[in-house]
Order: structure tokens, then C-alpha cells, then sequence
């Protein structure tokens, strides 16, 4: 006879005390520029913010507490965990350009240790592994019915930016994931 | 799960990433004021929905925002190939031969 599969009853709260397998932190405060602009901008632009914007798809580029995303041929998603001022530091660059601050529309989640990418992975139809999605790779994609922007930090730490409103949503849908990433 | 090639992210991404948007290569009239009704109609809502090969606009909506170019075959589903917008509309002939030759490859 067949053995019979048998499913794992979990508490209500099972989850609560965190996880085995993820670590989740609510990432803090910084100042997000959502940033369009064509080829010719992008050195006066790049000179401005301290940091070189990548033309590489799904690369990112870092420089002290600023972050700059790829997430387009002409768009960039820059992030500053410092005091800096991105808005003015766009708007200095005496470039045409579209800088929209963002930094209220968007929270982040930190999901790190190993099953950083089995809990992303429970909502994300990408692949995290090391060689296709390397530390610093970024992409806008989606988190079960969200749209999220993945920003690989470290080798097990992933940055998961979401808009505001959406953030219960995707904690609950990383949590999920990490619940279920150590089995 | 349709994995699609998205030629500005020069990757194969999930089909859930992406939104269909309607025939490609439909060209706006330049005298778009004059022309009769009739015409209007053909132009704005007249749509051929072919069985088998088709192009078509698809937007990386979830990934890059780009909207690109396919030719699609609209019964089994494949993707022949994906080019970027803009671009020339490939030789259909040319599409289905190269499919041939793989096919004799395999």
C-alpha cells in the first residue's frame, strides 16, 4: 500500500517568533529618486549623484549609502540610506531629465540568511540562484500580486523595495515563504 | 509557465511579467483628419486575429516598462522570436524555414 502523505499542522502564531531559515527586517528610512533620462544625460547625471548609472539590464551600482537600479533602459531607481540630498543633486546636473522623489512611495524588507531566495522565490517567478542573479543583479518584478524591485545585496541578503500601501502584503507574503523555506 | 525574451532585458522572463497589448506594425494614418470613415474603421478597429503565426506588441510591464515586438503562433502559444520596437517586421517566410531546420535538427 501507498504511504499516505501526511501535511504539518502549524499553530496559529507558529510564525510569530520568526524563522529558522530567513531573517526579515523592515529596512530604514531613505531617500528614494525615481529617475528617467536618455543616453546623452548620463554622464552629467552620473557626475551629479556620485554614482555611475549602469546601462547593463539587471545591474546596479553602489557608491557609499547610494544605490542606483537599472530598471530600464532609460530609468533608474536610486536610493540613498544616508543624509544625502538626491533631488538636488539631479537637479545640479544641468541635464535633461525627470527626477520624481519617491522616497514615501516606497518601504523596503531585508530578507536575509539561506533561505533568503526560497522565501522570495515563494511569490517570484525569477531566478535567484548565485550565477544567474549575482550579488548587486536588480530587477523590477513581481511578489505574488505585487510589483516589487529586488536588489541583491550579499550572497544570502536580498533588498525588497514595494510600494507603501502594498507592505503588509509582501511581509505576509515573505513570511509565508520563510515559514515554508525550511522544510 | 510561458517564458518570454524580453530583448531589452535581453533575458527570458516569466509570462507573469508581461501584458499583452494588441496587433503590431498598425500604422497611424499621417492624414489622419481626412481620411473617410470607412477608413477610420480599418485602421482603428479592424483586426485581423489570424490562426497560426501572428505579431503582436507585448509590454515587459512588471520588468522594464519597454513594449517590444513577437510573432507568436496563435494556437500552439510559441514564441518564434521577439524584437525590439521600432524594428522591421521579420520575413514570415524566413521565421517558419528556420523553425523547419530545427525541427530536421533535432
Amino acid at each position: 500500500m501507498a504511504d499516505l502523505a501526511t501535511a504539518t499542522r502549524n499553530a496559529a502564531l507558529t510564525t510569530r517568533g520568526g524563522f529558522a531559515e530567513v531573517v526579515l527586517t523592515p529596512a530604514p528610512a531613505a531617500s528614494r529618486l525615481s529617475l528617467r533620462a536618455g543616453a546623452d544625460a548620463l554622464p552629467g547625471l552620473s557626475a551629479a549623484l556620485g554614482v555611475t548609472l549602469p546601462t547593463r539590464p539587471k545591474t546596479s551600482a553602489l557608491s557609499g549609502k547610494r544605490h542606483a537600479l537599472w530598471l530600464g533602459p532609460d530609468e533608474w531607481l536610486l536610493i540613498d540610506e544616508g543624509e544625502g540630498d538626491l533631488m538636488a543633486a539631479a537637479a545640479s546636473s544641468g541635464t535633461l531629465h525627470s527626477a520624481v522623489d519617491v522616497s514615501h512611495r516606497n518601504v523596503a524588507v531585508i530578507v536575509s540568511g539561506p533561505g533568503a531566495e526560497v522565501a522570495i522565490n515563494s511569490g517570484c517567478p525569477q531566478d535567484l540562484s548565485l550565477a544567474i542573479f549575482p550579488i548587486g543583479a536588480c530587477s523590477r518584478t513581481i511578489l505574488g500580486k505585487v510589483e516589487i524591485v529586488l536588489l541583491r545585496i550579499a550572497e544570502d541578503t536580498f533588498r525588497v523595495e514595494c510600494w507603501r500601501s502594498f507592505s503588509p502584503y509582501v511581509f505576509g507574503m515573505l513570511s509565508e515563504g520563510a515559514a515554508d523555506a525550511g522544510h | 509557465m510561458l517564458l518570454i525574451y524580453c530583448p531589452y532585458c535581453e533575458e527570458e522572463r516569466s509570462e507573469l511579467e508581461f501584458r499583452n497589448a494588441g496587433d503590431a506594425h498598425i500604422v497611424r494614418p499621417a492624414n489622419i483628419a481626412e481620411i473617410s470613415d470607412e477608413e477610420f474603421e480599418e485602421f482603428f478597429f479592424l483586426r485581423q486575429n489570424p490562426k497560426g503565426l501572428f505579431f503582436e506588441r507585448w509590454r515587459h510591464i512588471h520588468g522594464c516598462g519597454r513594449f517590444f515586438n513577437a510573432a507568436r503562433d496563435t494556437v500552439s502559444d510559441r514564441f518564434y522570436t521577439t524584437y525590439k520596437a521600432g524594428e522591421p517586421k521579420p520575413d514570415v517566410a524566413a521565421i517558419l524555414n528556420g523553425e523547419q531546420d530545427k525541427g530536421a535538427a533535432r
